[in-house]
């Protein structure tokens, strides 16, 4: 499949520090990219930094963003408006706050067709209705004069891909879409935007720290850790055979990818420290949590290298540890 | 139309309420205002400069002040009852058609001065928090800064210097051309001519007030996820600007504009004593000077009835701006 976006070395700089770093994934057209992380890897800044939302310090001293031949890094205020919403659909974390709470969730719709199809403020209405229907929202006729605070979580959410995929956006951005809402609500909200993304055959870049949305949803994975990419396979690989010792660790920290665990069983393992410590540090990021460590991880950081086909890694120890049983990998 | 409900439910509560509230605030006037020193005929026997004591104590009976407390206040209640605001034995006519006469003048002159404020505070305050923290934030920061501490009274008076005396463009003070038999619209400019001045001073304070206030309001809505939504969407800076976060930034402003109607009666005496405004201010402050408890009742009554509307008015439009003041 041909290529969406390609970020190649992609940094974000603040003035005191780097929470990206010389990140590099690609997205085809039509295909779920899973980004995957825990809170502060870099993650949702990478999301901002494609649609040039980053906050006003924040900037991108190198690396490019390219989709549709254009380097959206580099673009114009101008141009990058014409593409927002129009080419690349952003949702967001939360519904409960992402929605204004002073408009109707049908005129919230209409403006995104105004501002790009050149709508009138009828036709605009007809087809966020329309809009509604299509993201399973009941009885739309009625719901499109609603507003926000009338809406439960998921429908929210779903008003909010409705906006996101209103002028059939080549690429939608989903930034933990379902962190906030019930765990019912999450499959239903996932399985939807999966279906948007057949029917209207968008690439959809979902970000999130939940791997069992990555096992059931995505087409690849990225793992980030502290702003780098340390991990890249498919799904099946990944899960089957983790090569990171932080990707080891992050599937040995999840209750749902370990059937019938319960917590009677025995604690769930964790990972030790947290992302704070990996400022400051010179070598691999995430040496000062890792129990594979050894004297070298601290001099260079790693290089990413391609120990099978469709996989990248960024630890070179990973053949030595595959040897190692999982259970034994992670106990320390 | 569930907009109208909502408006229509705010407004009985508001009714119910206002009637105890006046009440109250009647009796409580009425028992303050005997703490001043002296009575209307005090004043006026000094004013004449030679008073018997027969000829005060006739004025007394003649007003009725020289009932007990009690029984003037009971007169007062009952006239009230059937909708009179009793008779000022100073200006010798109803208090009613006193304040009728004054009325229209300081309704438009505050209305002017509150439009002035409203638009003028939140275009700077717009500005303002669009160049937050740069250069031209800076400078206007400084210049409400100034408005607000400096007293209406002292703005007004350097304005007629400035204005009036200097430049020779705008009248000092009154409210129309004397003698002038204008008509249409000549005659409103005339109008507009006299209150460009007053409003101007009444007006600078609240200005300064708005503009601090919504630039302190938009950069709280500004960062707020919907605002991310919205540039998410494609739109340009100004239509981020107007459509989501002014709306929502207004609500704290209009419930200051509020709060500030009663205030501006208040700045109305002093403005209206500046430049010799025929309105309920200094008419207000001449029935203090002249212990015309009668007129001064009324007129108190008659700005709590104002500032209990303007509230209800404020109710209408925070149902109108957040939907969710209804579902409360």
């Amino acid at each position: 499949m041909a290529s969406l976006l390609q970020v190649d070395n992609l940094t974000i700089r603040f003035p005191r520090a780097e929470p990206v770093r010389n990140l590099s994934f690609e997205i085809a057209e039509g295909e779920t990219l899973a980004i995957v992380g825990e809170s502060g890897s870099g993650k949702s800044l990478t999301a901002l930094a494609l649609m040039q939302l980053l906050p006003r310090a924040a900037q991108i001293p190198n690396g490019r963003i390219v989709f549709g031949g254009r380097d959206l890094a580099r673009l114009g205020q101008r141009e990058m408006r014409h593409l927002r919403g129009r080419e690349i659909a952003m949702i967001f974390q939360e519904p409960m706050t992402s929605l204004n709470p002073v408009m109707t969730i049908g005129r919230q719709i209409a403006e995104v067709l105004k501002v790009h199809e050149k709508l009138s403020g009828r036709a605009a209405r007809d087809r966020a209705i329309e809009l509604l229907k299509l993201v399973r929202i009941p009885a739309p006729e009625k719901r499109v004069d609603d507003y926000p605070h009338q809406l439960s979580g998921g429908m929210r959410q779903r008003v909010m891909i409705a906006i996101a995929v209103a002028c059939k956006p080549k690429l939608l951005i989903a930034d933990e879409p379902t962190t906030a809402l019930d765990v019912t609500i999450q499959a239903q909200v996932l399985d939807l935007l999966d279906t948007l993304r057949r029917e209207l055959q968008m690439a959809v870049v979902l970000i999130t720290h939940d791997l069992g949305v990555v096992a059931q949803w995505a087409d690849k994975v990225v793992v980030m850790y502290a702003g780098r990419k340390v991990e890249q396979a498919l799904p099946d690989d990944l899960f089957n055979d983790p090569l990171h010792p932080y990707t080891r660790g992050l599937l040995a920290a999840s209750p749902r990818l370990k059937h019938d665990f319960h917590y009677r069983d025995g604690a769930l393992t964790e990972i030790p420290g947290s992302i704070v410590s990996a400022t400051g540090e010179t070598g691999c990021p995430f040496r000062p949590r890792c129990n594979q460590a050894r004297s070298s991880c601290g001099h260079n950081v790693p290089q990413l290298i391609v120990p099978a086909a469709d996989r990248l890694v960024a630890c070179p120890f990973t053949t030595s540890i595959k040897a190692v049983p999982h259970a034994a990998a992670l106990s320390h | 139309m569930p907009a109208l409900l909502r408006i229509g439910r705010t407004l009985r509560r508001t009714l119910l309420q206002a009637i105890p509230t006046l009440l109250g605030i009647v009796i409580l006037n009425f028992f303050l205002l005997q703490l001043a020193p002296g009575d209307a005929a005090d004043v006026m026997a000094g004013e004449a400069g030679s008073a018997t004591a027969e000829g005060m104590a006739a004025l007394r009976s003649r007003f009725g002040l020289d009932n007990p407390l009690l029984v003037q206040l009971g007169h007062y209640l009952n006239n009230l009852a059937h909708f009179s605001l009793g008779f000022s034995p100073r200006y010798g006519m109803p208090v009613a058609d006193l304040i009728a006469q004054r009325l229209p003048g300081t309704l438009t002159l505050m209305a002017v001065a509150l439009a002035i404020a409203i638009l003028l505070g939140v275009i700077l305050g717009s500005f303002m928090a669009t160049f937050a923290g740069r250069i031209p934030d800076r400078l206007l920061s400084i210049f409400s800064l100034l408005f607000y501490s400096i007293p209406s009274f002292w703005i007004g008076l350097m304005l007629i210097v400035f204005f009036s005396v200097k430049l020779g463009w705008l009248p000092s003070g009154g409210a129309g051309t004397i003698g002038s038999r204008l008509t249409g619209l000549p005659a409103l400019l005339d109008k507009a001519r006299y209150m460009v001045l007053p409003a101007t001073s009444l007006a600078l304070f609240y200005v300064a007030i708005y503009a601090r206030l919504t630039r302190a309001s938009m950069l709280e809505v500004k960062n707020q996820d919907f605002v991310r939504t919205a540039y998410a969407k494609g739109l340009t800076p100004f239509g981020v600007t107007a459509r989501h976060i002014l709306r929502n930034a207004l609500i704290p402003i209009t419930t200051m504009a509020g709060m500030h109607i009663g205030g501006m009666l208040g700045g109305a005496v002093v403005v209206e004593t500046v430049y010799s405004w025929p309105g309920l201010g200094r008419l207000a402050f001449e029935a203090v000077m002249g212990r015309d408890f009668t007129v001064l009742l009324g007129i108190l009554l008659l700005s709590s009835l104002l500032v209990i509307i303007a509230n209800a008015a404020v109710d209408i439009i925070h149902a109108w701006l957040d939907p969710r003041i209804g579902a409360r």
